[in-house]
C-alpha cells in the first residue's frame, strides 16, 4: 500500500493537535503558581498539587472511585465468564435475545439508566450506598466485559476440552487447566476495559451517589460548576497520568487496539 | 440431553438475574413513574395519566430542548464522519512506529474522564481561554469570540470525545478490504483523490454508517459536556432531565422526558438500520 502524502501529513498532524489541546491544557493549567485558570503559566509550580493534600475530599472521592471500579470490574468479569462460555459456546433457543440484553446498557442513554437506578434503590432505601452503586455499575460495564470475554471464547477450539473431559477430568478442572487460560487475555483485556469504565462514569454515577459515596468524576463535576480553581486542574492530571500508566501497561500486555475494538486486529 | 439443553442458562443464570433486578425492573419502574403525578406539596402520586406526556408535548420550551439536542447530535455525527473517515484510512497507511503513536493519540482520550476532557475544553474556549487569548495576540480580534455557553462550543467538544468511536469503526471497515483493490486502481492510473473516492469510501461505508449510529446516540444522549459547557443556558435533554431530577424533585415529569427521549433515540436506532440495509442490500450480501 502507498504511504500517505504531504496532505495527509499535515491532516493527521492538526488532528493529533485537536486531540491533545485540551489534555495539554488541563496539564498546564494544573502547574500555575496564580490562585486562578492561566495558560500558559507564568510559572512553574507544585501549589495546586500541595492543595490536593488540603483537601481530603478529593481523596477520599479518589479512594471511592477506586474500590468501586475494583469490586464493580471483578463482579462483572465474574458473571461475564460463565456467560460468554453459554453465548459463544454454540446455538441454543434464546441465545440472540439473552446476548441482546446483556449487550442492552450500551444502546439505552445513560441519563435514563441513571434515573432508573434512582428510582430502584430510592424505593429500596439503598441510594447513595456502595454496593447499590457497585451493581449500578456491574450493569453498565457487562457489555465491556462481555465483548471481549466472548471474542476470545468464539477462538477457542473446542476439541481440546473434549479430549480433556474424554480423558475423565471434570468440568471444573477443564475449564482452570484448559478453557482459563486460553481466554486470559480477552479476561484481563476486559477486566481493565471495565475498571476504566467504572473509574470514569459519571452520568449514571451523578445521581445516585450521595456526600459519603462520591466518586471522582462526580467530585470533579460538582466542583467545576460551582467554581473554577486549578485544583481541578491538578486533580484532572493526577488522574491523567494514572490513566496514561494503566493504559501503556494494558498496551504493553493486550495492545490498545484490540482491547477497544473488542476483535483480533493484529 | 436435558442437562445439555440447560448448560447454557445455568451459565448465564447469574447475568440473567442481575440484569432482570438490576436493569429491566428499574426500567419499568421508570415507565410507570412516567405515568404518575406530582405536586410541590404532596410529592409524587401513584396516579396513571399521561398528563406528562401531554406537558412535555404540549410545551414548545421542550420542543426547543429536544430540536437543539437532536441538532448537536446531528451536526456532532457529520463532523465526525467528515474527520474521521480520511484519518482512519491516513492510520492505515502510516508507518507502524507512527501508526502505534498515533493510535494512542487517538484511542488515549477515550480512556480518560469525559469530565477531564470539558474541562480541558472549557479552558481552551472561556471569553478569557486559551483561543481568545491567542487570537487577541495575533491581533485577529478585538472582542473575544463567545464560544462557551454555545450549542457550537458543546459540538467541538462532543467531537473530541466521540471521534474515536468513528475512527475505530470505519478503521474496523477498511482492514477488512482488500488492499489489492487500490493498488489495481493506481496500476491504472488513477490519482490518490480517485482512489479513495472510488475504491475506499465505498469499502469504508459499513463502517461510516455503524459509527455514525454509535456517535449520533451517544451524543444526543450525552452529559458531562453539554453541562459543563452549556450550562443553565443552554439546555439539552439529558441535563433537563437531571435538573427535574435534582433540582425541581419533579421525577414523574423528568422520567418522562426521559422515556421520550429513550424511545426518540431507539426509533432513530432503528429507522437508520432499516434505510442501511435497504440501500446497502448488496453491500452486506
Amino acid at each position: 500500500m502507498r504511504r500517505n502524502g504531504v496532505f495527509a501529513k499535515l491532516f493527521s498532524l492538526v488532528f493529533a493537535l485537536f486531540m491533545l489541546a485540551p489534555l495539554v491544557v488541563v496539564v498546564g493549567v494544573s502547574f500555575t503558581p496564580e490562585g486562578f485558570l492561566e495558560f500558559p503559566p507564568s510559572g512553574i509550580s507544585l501549589r495546586w498539587f500541595r492543595a490536593i493534600l488540603d483537601n481530603p475530599d478529593f481523596i477520599d472521592a479518589a479512594i471511592v472511585s477506586l474500590q468501586l471500579g475494583v469490586a464493580s470490574a471483578t463482579i462483572a468479569t465474574a458473571i461475564c465468564i460463565p456467560a460468554a462460555l453459554a453465548i459463544g459456546g454454540g446455538r441454543f433457543p434464546g441465545r440472540d435475545a439473552l446476548q441482546a440484553l446483556f449487550l442492552s446498557p450500551l444502546t439505552v442513554p445513560t441519563v435514563v439508566l441513571g434515573i432508573a437506578f434512582l428510582r430502584f434503590l430510592s424505593t429500596l432505601g439503598l441510594n447513595g450506598t456502595f454496593w447499590g452503586l457497585v451493581f449500578c455499575h456491574v450493569v453498565i460495564i457487562v457489555p465491556f466485559v462481555l465483548r471481549l470475554v466472548l471474542a476470545s471464547v468464539v477462538g477457542l477450539d473446542p476439541s481440546i476440552a473434549r479430549a480433556a473431559t474424554s480423558l475423565g477430568a471434570p468440568s471444573l478442572t477443564v475449564f482452570r487447566r484448559i478453557t482459563l487460560p486460553a481466554i486470559i487475555p480477552g479476561v484481563v483485556g476486559g477486566w481493565v476495559l471495565a475498571f476504566i469504565t467504572s473509574f470514569d462514569e459519571l452520568t449514571v454515577t451523578v445521581f445516585i451517589v450521595n456526600p459519603a459515596t462520591t466518586t471522582l468524576p462526580v467530585k470533579l463535576f460538582s466542583h467545576i460548576t460551582q467554581t473554577t480553581d486549578p485544583l481541578v486542574a491538578s486533580v484532572s492530571t493526577v488522574a491523567i497520568l494514572f490513566t496514561v500508566a494503566l493504559m501503556l501497561v494494558v498496551d504493553r500486555i493486550y495492545g490498545l487496539d484490540r482491547l477497544l475494538i473488542g476483535e483480533g486486529s493484529h | 440431553m436435558n442437562q445439555d439443553r440447560a448448560r447454557p442458562w445455568l451459565l448465564s443464570a447469574p447475568a440473567l438475574v442481575l440484569f432482570l433486578v438490576m436493569l429491566v425492573t428499574p426500567l419499568v419502574m421508570t415507565a410507570v413513574l412516567s405515568f404518575n403525578s406530582f405536586d410541590f406539596y404532596g410529592g409524587i402520586k401513584p396516579t396513571f395519566g399521561l398528563e406528562n406526556y401531554a406537558d412535555v408535548l404540549g410545551d414548545s420550551y421542550f420542543y426547543e430542548i429536544f430540536g437543539r439536542t437532536f441538532l448537536i447530535a446531528l451536526v456532532t455525527t457529520l463532523i465526525c464522519a467528515l474527520v474521521g473517515t480520511p484519518q482512519a484510512y491516513f492510520l492505515l497507511r502510516m508507518r507502524p512506529l507512527w501508526r502505534s503513536v498515533m493510535i494512542l493519540v487517538v484511542l488515549g482520550p477515550l480512556l480518560i474522564s469525559v469530565v477531564v476532557r470539558t474541562l480541558g475544553w472549557a479552558i481552551l474556549l472561556g471569553n478569557n481561554g486559551v483561543i481568545n487569548d491567542a487570537l487577541k495576540n495575533l491581533a485577529l480580534i478585538d472582542r473575544p469570540i463567545k464560544m462557551m455557553y454555545t450549542s457550537g462550543g458543546i459540538v467541538l467538544a462532543l467531537v473530541h470525545v466521540m471521534i474515536p468511536f468513528m475512527i475505530l469503526a470505519v478503521w474496523a471497515a477498511l482492514q477488512r478490504q482488500d488492499p489489492a483493490t487500490e493498488k489495481a486502481a493506481e496500476s491504472l492510473g488513477a490519482r490518490p483523490a480517485t482512489v479513495f473516492r472510488r475504491i475506499v469510501l465505498p469499502q469504508a461505508m459499513p463502517g461510516i454508517l455503524s459509527g455514525s449510529l454509535i456517535v449520533f446516540s451517544l451524543s444526543a444522549s450525552a452529559f458531562a459536556t453539554p453541562a459543563i459547557l452549556g450550562g443553565r443556558r443552554v439546555k439539552v435533554v439529558s441535563t433537563t432531565v437531571y435538573d427535574e431530577f435534582l433540582n425541581t424533585l419533579n421525577w414523574p415529569l423528568g422520567a418522562a422526558i426521559a422515556i421520550i427521549l429513550l424511545v426518540s433515540v431507539l426509533a432513530i436506532m432503528v429507522a437508520w438500520n432499516r434505510l442501511v440495509e435497504k440501500r446497502f442490500a448488496g453491500v452486506f450480501e
